[in-house]
C-alpha cells in the first residue's frame, strides 16, 4: 500500500473541514460570520468541501458598518446567490439608532467598535450558539493564544485566564445557557497560506484586492486610505491618485491601502513574499493606538 | 512542502520566548511594524529583546511570564512549522499536555549554566506520555559558558541517562544561544567543535507525522441529506480519516451498533475517489441501508478497535476542582459524547520519576490512573497504537468545562510498544 503525502495546504484544510464539522455537530443554531474578506470567503469554500452536496447547516452573517467597500457588498451578494445559501445583513446603522449610540466622530471616523454591538444584538436576535470566523493567530498577539473553540459569556467577553484546554484534535463546544462560541476553522493559517489556498482552489475574490487606481488621503503614518464620503477632509490634506491594493478587508474609514501593481493571485504572493510588514500593520489603523488595543476588544466580545 | 508542529519546554528562565523569538527573527517570519512595536516597548534602546515577540497578553507582560499555550507559525523553503510554546511553571502542566497533545516534536530547552534539572525530567516525561517520538535537547546559552564542549557533552550525556532509564526515544543533542544566535538557524563560527545540524537544519530533516501506518479508523462527525428531489436518498457520512486508509469497496463494521456493510463510494470534495487516508476529510456512503449517527465509528471488519464501557485509562486532571472517586462527568470522544463515571482511582503518577503513589482524589496537574465506565459502549484503541482513537477528554456535565485529558491503555501495559519507529517502553 503505497503512503500518500500530504502537503501542507492539504492538511490545513483537511483540519479546518474537521472543524466545521464539528460545528455542524455540535450546535444547534450556528452561523458564519462572513465580512466578504478573503478569509471569510475561504470558509465559505471549505464549507462546501465539508458540507455538499448537502445545504450548509449555518447561514451567513454579515455585520455592514455602512462604511464598507461598496465591491465588497456587491461580491457579498454574488457569493451568496450562486452559493444558495441563506445570507442575514444586520447594520450598525441600526444598532446606533436603537441603542442611541453616539456615531463615532473624528477626521476618519471607525465604526469598527461599534460592530461589536451589532454582532451581540444579531446573536440575541437568532440564539446563535456558534459564529465562525475568519480569524487567524498569526494575525496579532492576542489572538495567537486564542483557542479554536473560544466560549463567550452573554456579553461576548474572552477571558484568556479562563480558557478551555484544547487538546488533540478534540474540540468541546458544550456551553451554558446564555454562552456561545466563536470558532475559528483558519487558526492555523498564515496571510501567505491563505493566498496560496485561494491560488490553489482558484477562488475569485472582489476586485479591491488586486492593483487599481484609487485617489486616497495620505496619512501622517504615510499610509494611503481611500477616499470616501465619510471622511472629514481639511485643506491641508494631501489627495493623491495611485495604484493600490487592499490587502484586508474591513471598514473603509479604518482600512488603509498598499501601493501595488499585484494583477493576479500570483502576484500578490510575490508581493507578500517580499513585504516587511505584516497584514494588521500595514492596514489596520485601529490596531496601533494601543499595545494591547487587539486583546481590550476582543475581551470585550469583538471577534 | 509538508508540516511539522513542535512544542517547546523549559523553565522560567532558559530562554525558550528568546528561542522561539530567534528562530521567527533569523527566518524573517517578523516583520518590521512587529519589530518596531518591540523597539518602542524596549526601555533604553538596546538590541531588541525577542522574547516580546511572544508573550502576547498583558498580564505576561507586567509578570514576565508566559500564561498560556500560543502558537506560532513560520515557513521556510523547505517546511511550514507550527510551534506551540507551552509554559513552564511547575503549576502549568495542564498548557504543557494540551501543547504536546498534538506535537510531532519537542524541543527540551536547558540553561547550560544548570543542564539537566528537575522541570527538564517532567518536560521530557510528559511529552513522551503524550506520545511524542522526536526530541531535541536544545542546550541554550552556551555563550554564557564560553561555548565549552566539556560542558555541552555532561549535559547531553546526563540527558541520555534520563532517556535511557525511561526507554524514551533518543534525543538529538544541539548547544546553542538563542540570544545570540548561535547554531538557531545557521552554524555558529563559536561552536567549531560540534559538527552536527543547526537546530532550524534539524527540525527542517526531522520525519513528519505519519497517520497512515495505523489501523484504518473513522468517526462520522455528520449526516449529509440533501433530500432534494435530485438526490432524494443520499446520505452521506462526513468526517476526517483518523488515521490509515480507506478503499472503496472495503468491508467495514459500524460501531457501536455492530452492523456489517461496504464501502459504496468515498468521496472527497463531491469526486468520487478509489481510496482514502488520514488526515483527509471526506464523505463516505455505505451500500446497505444501515443505522448510523454522529460518533459511530466505520472500521475494517477484519482489523476492529476495542467496543467497551470499561476502560483504563491515564488522566492529566486540569480542573481546579479536584476529582473524586464516584465523579460522573461526560467523556468525549472525539465526535461521540457518552456519559461516564470513575469508580476508582488506581494510583497517582508522579511526573518527576513516574513511579507511582497511592492516591484518593487527583487535584489540578496531577497524573493518575483511573478505572472509567461509560453509559453506552466506545470504540477505543490504545493510544499507544493510536494517537486519535486512544485519547479522550472529560467534561463536566453542567459548566461544560474541559476536566481532563484522557489516554487510554490497559494496566501495566507498556505504555509506549509502538508500532513504527522508536519504541518506548515503560508502564505507569
Amino acid at each position: 500500500m503505497s503512503t500518500p503525502s500530504f502537503d501542507y495546504l492539504d492538511r490545513l484544510e483537511a483540519e479546518a473541514i474537521h472543524i466545521l464539522r464539528e460545528v455542524a455537530g455540535q450546535f444547534e443554531r450556528p452561523a458564519l460570520l462572513f465580512s466578504g474578506g478573503k478569509d471569510s470567503i475561504v470558509l465559505t469554500r471549505l464549507a462546501e468541501k465539508a458540507f455538499r452536496p448537502g445545504r450548509f447547516p449555518f447561514p451567513l452573517v454579515h455585520v455592514d458598518t455602512g462604511h464598507n467597500f461598496p465591491e465588497v457588498l456587491a461580491y457579498r451578494d454574488a457569493l451568496a446567490e450562486q452559493l444558495g445559501e441563506k445570507l442575514i445583513v444586520r447594520s450598525v446603522e441600526d444598532t446606533i439608532r436603537r441603542q442611541r449610540l453616539r456615531e463615532p466622530v473624528g477626521k476618519y471616523p471607525s465604526r469598527n467598535p461599534l460592530q461589536t454591538y451589532t454582532l451581540l444584538e444579531t446573536i440575541e436576535e437568532f440564539e446563535f450558539d456558534a459564529c465562525i470566523g475568519g480569524a487567524r493567530r498569526d494575525e496579532e498577539k492576542a489572538r495567537a493564544k486564542e483557542r479554536i473553540f473560544s466560549v463567550r459569556d452573554e456579553f461576548g467577553q474572552w477571558d484568556p485566564k479562563r480558557q478551555r484546554p484544547e487538546l488533540w484534535n478534540i474540540y468541546n463546544g458544550r456551553i451554558q445557557k446564555g454562552e456561545n462560541v466563536r470558532v475559528f476553522p483558519i487558526s492555523n493559517w498564515t496571510e501567505l497560506d491563505v493566498w496560496r489556498y485561494i491560488q490553489r482552489e482558484n477562488i475569485a475574490l472582489p476586485d479591491i484586492y488586486f492593483g487599481h487606481e484609487r485617489t486616497c488621503v495620505v496619512l501622517p503614518s504615510g499610509q494611503l486610505l481611500g477616499l470616501t464620503e465619510h471622511i472629514r477632509l481639511e485643506k491641508d490634506d494631501e489627495i493623491v491618485t495611485r495604484q493600490v491594493r487592499f490587502r484586508t478587508v474591513g471598514d473603509s474609514t479604518c482600512t488603509a491601502a498598499v501601493e501595488s501593481d499585484a494583477a493576479t493571485v500570483e502576484d500578490i504572493i510575490q508581493d507578500l513574499l517580499l513585504a516587511k510588514v505584516s497584514e494588521r500593520g500595514a492596514t489596520r489603523l485601529d490596531d496601533n493606538i494601543s499595545e494591547a488595543g487587539m486583546e481590550d476588544r476582543k475581551r470585550n466580545g469583538y471577534f | 512542502m509538508d508540516l511539522l508542529r513542535f512544542i517547546t519546554c523549559g523553565s522560567v528562565d532558559d530562554g525558550k520566548s528568546t528561542l522561539i523569538g530567534r528562530l521567527l527573527y533569523d527566518s524573517e517570519s517578523v516583520s518590521l511594524d512587529v519589530l518596531a512595536a518591540l523597539e518602542k516597548r524596549q526601555a533604553s534602546g538596546g538590541v531588541v529583546d525577542l522574547a516580546l515577540l511572544t508573550d502576547g497578553l498583558r498580564a505576561e507582560r507586567e509578570q514576565g511570564i508566559t500564561i498560556d499555550v500560543a502558537y506560532k507559525y513560520f515557513t521556510t523553503p523547505r517546511r511550514k512549522f507550527i510551534i506551540t510554546d507551552a509554559p513552564g511553571h511547575v503549576q502549568y502542566t495542564r498548557n504543557m499536555v494540551t501543547g504536546a497533545s498534538n506535537a510531532d516534536l519537542a524541543i527540551v530547552l536547558v540553561d547550560a549554566r544548570q543542564g539537566v534539572i528537575e522541570q527538564t525530567r517532567r518536560h521530557t516525561l510528559i511529552a513522551a506520555l503524550l506520545g511524542i517520538r522526536h526530541f531535541v535537547l536544545a542546550v541554550n546559552k552556551m555563550d554564557l559558558v564560553n561555548f565549552d564542549e566539556t560542558v555541552f557533552d555532561q549535559i547531553a550525556a546526563d540527558y541520555a541517562a534520563l532517556t535511557d532509564h525511561f526507554q524514551l526515544p533518543t534525543a538529538t543533542a544541539i548547544p546553542l544561544s538563542a540570544l545570540n544566535g548561535d547554531n538557531v538557524v545557521s552554524r555558529s563560527k563559536h561552536l567549531p567543535w560540534y559538527t552536527g545540524p543547526s537546530l532550524l537544519e534539524h527540525l527542517e530533516s526531522v520525519p513528519g507525522a505519519v497517520e497512515t501506518a495505523a489501523a484504518p479508523r473513522f468517526q462520522v462527525q455528520y449526516v449529509i441529506r440533501p433530500q432534494t428531489p435530485e438526490l432524494p436518498d443520499y446520505r452521506g457520512y462526513a468526517g476526517q480519516v483518523l488515521s490509515g486508509q480507506y478503499r472503496r469497496g472495503d468491508r467495514v463494521r459500524v460501531l457501536p451498533s455492530g452492523s456489517e456493510t461496504t464501502i459504496e463510494a468515498i468521496e472527497v470534495n463531491q469526486q468520487e475517489v478509489e481510496a482514502a487516508s488520514a488526515p483527509q476529510a471526506v464523505v463516505i456512503r455505505l451500500r446497505d441501508d444501515v443505522d448510523v449517527s454522529r460518533g459511530d465509528s466505520i472500521v475494517p471488519a477484519s482489523d476492529e478497535p476495542t467496543l467497551t464501557r470499561e476502560l483504563e485509562a491515564t488522566l492529566c486532571w486540569m480542573s481546579e476542582q479536584p476529582l473524586w472517586p464516584g465523579r460522573k462527568l461526560l467523556l468525549q470522544h472525539h465526535s461521540a459524547l457518552v456519559k461516564a463515571a470513575i469508580p476508582t482511582i488506581l494510583h497517582k503518577v508522579n511526573v518527576h520519576t513516574f513511579g507511582r503513589a497511592a492516591a484518593d482524589s487527583a487535584q489540578l496537574n496531577d497524573i493518575v490512573r483511573v478505572r472509567l465506565k461509560t453509559a453506552v459502549p466506545v470504540a477505543v484503541d490504545n493510544y499507544h497504537q493510536n494517537r486519535a482513537t486512544g485519547s479522550f477528554i472529560l467534561v463536566d456535565e453542567l459548566s461544560g468545562d474541559t476536566l481532563a485529558a484522557g489516554l487510554i491503555g490497559a494496566a501495566n501495559a507498556n505504555y509506549f510498544t509502538a508500532p513504527e519507529p522508536s519504541p518506548v517502553a515503560f508502564s505507569i
